[in-house]
């Protein structure tokens, strides 16, 4: 085989690489994960392939699994418990909370067990190791988009079969809804990296983590509008990340008015402290925690 | 001469011992609570250095371009140590590596390969966990698919792979890297003879053609012979030196040597029940103690103790492949000869002009009996390396492999039109 100069690898760039302990924290390899874009890709296709293979129904189930949970919840909790849902049809309000929380329910828990799981890769081969959360945050961005069209196509259909009974109806926050996307995802991968570090270093955090989330759903206005918290209450909805962002896809698609922006700059502030508190964290156990995995 | 291509300064590896790691949320925030109050740590009953050992010392070498080197040493020398911590896989505790060029490291083989995915994407999946970039692998993918002899099979998930093919398509991915430094663990311990074979070829090829720098470790001292001109030494984590191919071996043989070419076998477990109580092998040795050389000399001494005595008996060893495969046996009575061997020490030697096996490694196994009867026998009781003899290295090199031995040659020539 000749010697051929490699494209990322001209002769004229000579590439340095220095191997020494490192001191600090927020050490961010972004020029690394760029280098590895191709392999983020292929990860996230990994992640896709592996999902749905040898399933007859394939990426069916991303539209099945919420519209399901839509029609329990709106059985159980709309005619069972008579809990309210401020006047919009409960099969849109429900599966508009199911869009928002099913993306960081599923990201979080894909990412909080990245160290483990992938313990065999990492400690045979170096790549910025965040390319795998990273691609795990994507591949279930693309699943939440699935189940936007899913809603759209249900919202669409209740119009149509329900003429003049559908008062809910999109307003202009649907332009944001890429920036509430993008929020949710760092948000869930920062707290997945944060639970990912403890889970390498501490078992306990794979029990954890799972019920947390099961937790975190209830006081998260998912199955009920955050009107409905009585005001003395106001304030674990307000300090809680998620609401806002959940309120935020109901304002948006179903016009709603349950988002508050002081809450949503709160939720913000903490998110990016997450972010980096979790990237930091994820990257300083990533250094070294093969050594007692 | 442009600077070394890698440059390693007083490298070092601390792991910490016992229950590090394992313990719990409880444990460690007690810690942190009697340090937040200012008192001592409770669990420092053993002084640090027994709770602390280190996998590498103060390790400082430089490597040029275009070098391939042999990193040996016993298990537990730090080879492992030393290849995690060139390949990025964790970090060193003190001490400095600069690498210039691009590093590719091949600690297995099929790294990340995931059985619901078609070859084909395992290729593109696997090539880039090794670090190559989409249109790389795309511009090799042919060559790659040729190496491995799975182009029927191409978009068929992995899963469905023979074992064998599995392994093909992995080392075909890897041995398409081109990285300029290339480290490389004992991976080519793996398929079968011919395969092997062919890694080693195209190891060859990467090192000698393409002027890549290697860091290749083995314990196949064969291998390294083959590959490397140079060698680093590790003994108890610390650099022994680094040495010329040959010399180097000679290091590790004498170092390994105590060990393995002469064995006190008085307490090795024995094999179907066989007791050793009328005769016992107590122990076995090569007469050279250089090793086992193909096609040259070689001796294998018995020591024998007699309880009672033993009249018509027979001393043999057997060498088995890798694989498992037995390939060679050697008796004293196959000559017709027997042994009567009175109570009390005996030894037995087992001389060849010129040892058959080809070089490689192979499971030995020892006995002692009369007829169908044994008194003793002993499996796997070394694994011998037998490596390539001194003048006629092209023999090993043509590789037909197993046993050879030599045999009556007759030949004529046919006259034309003959059938």
């Amino acid at each position: 085989m000749p010697p051929s100069p490699t494209a990322s690898n001209p002769p004229h760039t000579p590439i340095e690489i220095r191997i020494r302990p490192r001191a600090g924290w927020l050490w961010l390899d972004w020029r690394g994960l760029v280098e590895y874009r191709d392999l983020v890709f292929l990860l996230i296709r990994r992640d896709f392939v592996s999902k749905y293979t040898q399933t007859i129904l394939g990426p069916l189930w991303a539209v099945i699994t919420p519209v399901i949970t839509a029609v329990v919840f709106a059985t159980v909790f709309g005619r069972v418990l008579g809990v309210s849902t401020d006047g919009v049809h409960p099969q849109l309000f429900y599966l508009c909370g199911l869009l928002g929380w099913n993306y960081f329910n599923m990201t979080l828990s894909a990412t909080s067990n990245t160290l483990r799981s992938n313990y065999g890769l990492f400690s045979k081969v170096y790549f910025p190791r965040l390319a795998v959360p990273v691609a795990l945050t994507l591949s279930n961005l693309s699943t939440a988009l699935v189940q936007l069209l899913t809603f759209s196509g249900v919202f669409v259909f209740l119009v149509i079969t329900h003429p003049g009974e559908i008062a809910a109806q999109p307003t202009w926050m649907v332009l944001a809804l890429p920036v509430l996307f993008i929020h949710l995802g760092a948000l869930a991968l920062g707290t997945g990296l944060i639970l990912s570090a403890f889970t390498a270093k501490y078992r306990d955090f794979q029990h954890v983590t799972p019920f947390i989330l099961n937790l975190l759903m209830y006081v998260t206005p998912v199955i009920y509008p955050i009107s409905k918290i009585p005001e003395k209450w106001r304030w674990v909805a307000a300090i809680n990340p998620v609401s806002p962002l959940i309120e935020g896809f109901r304002a948006a698609l179903l016009g709603t008015q349950g988002f508050h922006l002081s809450y949503y700059g709160l939720s913000l502030l903490i998110t990016v402290v997450v972010f980096f508190v979790g990237i930091g964290l994820y990257q300083r156990l990533a250094r070294d925690y093969v050594d007692y995995a | 001469m442009s600077a070394p291509i890698i440059e390693v300064n007083g490298l070092s590896k601390r792991y910490q011992l016992g229950h590090f790691g394992m313990s719990s949320f409880r444990e460690e925030s007690e810690k942190w609570m009697r340090r937040l109050r200012g008192k001592p740590p409770l669990d420092d009953r053993a002084p640090p250095t027994e709770r602390e050992f280190w996998a590498l010392r103060d390790i400082s070498f430089s490597i040029n371009p275009g070098e391939v080197v042999g990193i040996i040493g016993r298990n537990g020398a730090g080879k492992s140590t030393l290849l995690k911590i060139l390949s990025r896989i964790t970090e060193p505790t003190a001490g400095e590596i600069v690498l210039r060029g691009r590093v590719a490291s091949l600690l297995e083989v099929g790294t990340g390969f995931h059985p619901e995915l078609s070859g084909r994407d395992n290729i593109f999946l696997n090539g880039a966990i090794l670090g190559m970039k989409r249109s790389e692998i795309a511009s090799k993918f042919d060559e790659i698919v040729e190496f491995a002899e799975v182009r029927k099979f191409i978009d068929t998930p992995v899963k469905r792979y023979s074992s064998g093919m599995y392994v093909k398509l992995a080392f075909a991915v890897a041995a398409h890297l081109e990285p300029d430094i290339l480290i490389v663990d004992e991976v080519l311990a793996v398929g079968d003879m011919q395969f092997q074979q062919k890694c080693i070829g195209r190891m060859q090829e990467i090192s000698r053609g393409d002027g890549r720098t290697v860091l290749f470790v083995s314990h196949a001292m064969t291998t390294i012979r083959r590959l490397c001109k140079t060698c680093i030494v590790l003994q108890g984590g610390r650099l022994h030196g680094i040495y010329p191919a040959e010399e180097a071996i000679d290091h590790y043989n004498q170092n390994v040597g105590g060990t393995v070419l002469d064995l006190d076998t008085e307490n090795l477990p024995r094999a179907w029940g066989s007791t050793g109580e009328q005769a016992r092998l107590v122990r076995i040795r090569t007469v050279n103690t250089r090793g086992l050389f193909f096609g040259e000399p070689a001796s294998i001494e018995f020591t024998i103790r007699v309880r009672t005595a033993l009249t018509g008996a027979m001393v043999g060893i057997a060498f088995n492949t890798i694989e498992g495969g037995r390939i060679m046996t050697l008796d004293s009575d196959a000559s017709g000869d027997t042994l009567d061997l009175q109570p009390g020490l005996h030894t037995v030697t087992l001389a060849l002009p010129s040892l058959p096996l080809s070089p490689g490694r192979y499971y030995c196994h020892a006995a002692i009996g009369r007829g169908r009867h044994m008194c003793d026998i002993i499996d796997n009781f070394a694994l011998w390396e037998v490596a390539p003899g001194g003048q006629n290295d092209w023999e090993s090199d043509r590789s037909f492999g197993g046993c050879r031995v030599r045999s009556l040659v007759t030949h004529e020539s046919l006259p034309p039109g003959a059938q």
